[in-house]
């Protein structure tokens, strides 16, 4: 299947300030693909490249084979574009705003009506229909951007921090409707919210001061962390140091980090030397100790430290759980 | 085609959402009304015709219709929407000649309630209606300059208050070229055939032809290029806007 989005070293210059170096990446179709970098990394304006509303420097994106600069108007009929902060005419009501993209979108009639319809229903907007736009909450407002992002159907979804400022009902929502899409268009998300990336994306490429400094799928990025396949066990804080001494024995136990709870309980948590499992082996170990064990769990990898790492350079990680 | 037709509607439908279309509207009203009568001696003149209200438009029409253009793509570009409306399938050019349509359209929906006047001058006296009307369309193709500078000067600018002011600027500038002041000064020294372009370029000097009752095709050409070159020129400004 080939890309629906190829971008090939695109860069962006705003005088002396380069926004955006050198990005490259494709994304194929049933790929939702999280665009993550601090803010100033360059995502939003990658995005406006993307979308056409702004020229590169130099570079090129295509989108389903159209190349933005050369041909524009086919390119964004492919595109569903969540501009950052979900903007919309202030003064129209929510109905007229969706009829009147309906409408330059190309749909007539029953058609328009129904394609209006049916975005509504998804993005649940049907009670503030008629509403001016800005009397809506930040919550209808960005679904009202969804909508209009959606109504055509379009192949290539660009939605520019598509969750933020919604509440975690919402957030719930509106991830479940781009997973609900994600198998027929290529979807491109923004977003610095680490936990969206594993909710929703099947696929992370980190950029930072304007470079892609990773790609890959959210696993790759677990692995990375020197938290992935650490193993936890809660137990009496009096038996944390006969513990320790026991899983000690295991080779490819390297570090270790405590963690002091309520109730008497603390958590130990056994940092793996090798990056292999060693869940299985380690509670074998404890419970032949015979200390009462409230819990044990095996670590994924943490994608904050993953982040910072990668975005700032190595950081030590404290000392906490 | 059918996308200018799209945009056109928004616009239009836009000055009517919120209360500056009625203050406009209003003010537009109450001011010629005023210059007519008063400054215009409308009465006292005892002439059959409209001449005293259209010898205002020019100067009515200078801060009147920067304030209609001053929202055109400022206000897009301050509120963020000029992001979502340049992304949709819409060429530059279609989006600038809606949006111009929609704002002329407006302007001709103000001049058009103007008929009060025209009725009134009727019932008073036999005037020449093919001359008032010459006066009308004169008024119309003026407005049509200053709204295209006023559309330009906004693409270039979030703010609408520098967009209302440059565009007030410049409209006087095309305005007062063809007035006797302006005029007398560059008649003491300069040659007759620069006096005279500097003439030309004037809104007065084409306007006060048309309300004569001659509509000749020069003023007509003049207004329709000086139309298309700021809309050009706006295009332009947008397509530049884009390269960052």
């Amino acid at each position: 299947m080939s890309a629906m989005i190829e971008i090939r070293g695109l860069k962006k210059y705003f005088g002396p300030i380069r926004a955006v170096e050198d990005v490259s990446f494709d994304v194929a179709r049933g790929e939702v693909l999280g665009f993550l970098g601090p803010n100033g990394a360059g995502k939003s304006t990658t995005m406006k490249m993307i979308t056409g509303f702004l020229a590169p420097s130099a570079g090129t994106a295509r989108v389903c084979g159209f190349d933005v600069e050369a041909d524009p108007i086919e390119a964004k009929k492919r595109i569903g574009y969540l501009p950052e902060g979900a903007p919309a005419y202030p003064d129209m009501t929510a109905a007229s705003f969706l009829d009147f993209v309906a409408a330059i979108r190309g749909f007539d009639g029953a058609e328009r009506a129904k394609r209006v319809a049916k975005a509504v229903e998804r993005t649940q907007l049907a009670d503030i229909l008629n509403q001016p736009i800005d009397t809506l909450s930040k919550g209808f407002k960005r679904r009202v951007g969804l909508a209009q992002a959606l109504l055509h159907e379009p192949e290539v979804l660009i939605l520019d921090e598509p969750t933020d400022g919604l509440d975690p009902n919402q957030k719930h929502e509106v991830r479940s409707l781009i997973r609900s899409m994600a198998a027929e268009k290529a979807i491109v998300i923004s977003t610095h919210i680490l936990e969206e990336v594993d909710a929703i994306c099947s696929r992370a490429v980190v950029i930072a001061r304007g470079r892609v400094l990773a790609d890959g799928t959210p696993e790759s990025y677990e692995k990375r962390s020197r938290w992935h396949h650490a193993v936890s066990f809660v137990v009496p804080t009096a038996d944390i140091g006969r513990l320790r001494s026991a899983l000690a024995a295991h080779p490819d136990v390297g570090d270790f980090e405590r963690t002091d709870g309520e109730g008497g309980l603390a958590m130990l948590t056994a940092m793996p030397k090798a990056g292999k499992p060693m869940l299985a082996e380690l509670g074998t170990l404890a419970r032949g100790t015979g200390i009462r064990i409230d819990e044990i769990r095996e670590e994924r990898g943490r994608l904050d430290e993953v982040f910072r790492n990668i975005t700032t350079g190595p950081v030590s990680a404290g000392g906490t759980n | 085609m059918r996308n200018v037709i799209h945009i056109f509607r928004r616009e239009l439908g836009g000055y009517f959402a919120t209360p500056v279309a009625y203050v406009f509207l209003v003010i537009f009203l109450v001011m010629a009304s005023t210059f007519t009568f008063y400054l215009g001696n409308f009465f006292e003149r005892g002439q059959a015709d409209l001449q005293s209200f259209f010898t205002f438009h020019p100067w009515l029409y200078l801060f009147l219709i920067p304030a209609i253009a001053m929202r055109l793509w400022s206000e897009e570009r301050r509120q963020g929407t000029i992001e979502l409306f340049l992304t949709l399938p819409v060429s530059v050019g279609e989006a600038v000649v809606g949006k111009f349509l929609a704002a002329w359209a407006f302007v001709g929906i103000a001049l058009a309630l103007t008929f009060p006047l025209w009725i009134t001058v009727n019932l008073l006296g036999k005037p020449d209606n093919g001359v008032i009307l010459a006066g009308y369309a004169g008024s119309l193709m003026m407005s049509a300059g200053y709204l295209a500078i006023g559309a330009c000067v906004s693409a270039i600018t979030k703010s609408q208050v520098i967009a209302f002011v440059v565009a007030a600027a410049v409209c006087f500038a095309f305005t007062v070229s063809g007035s006797p002041l302006v005029l007398a000064f560059f008649a003491g020294w300069a040659p007759a055939g620069m006096v005279d372009t500097i003439a030309r370029f004037s809104f007065l000097t084409h306007f006060n032809a048309i309300t004569r009752g001659v509509i000749d095709a020069r003023d007509i050409i003049y207004f329709a290029s000086l139309v298309a070159f700021f809309l050009f020129a706006n295009a332009a400004v947008v397509e530049t806007k884009k390269a960052g």
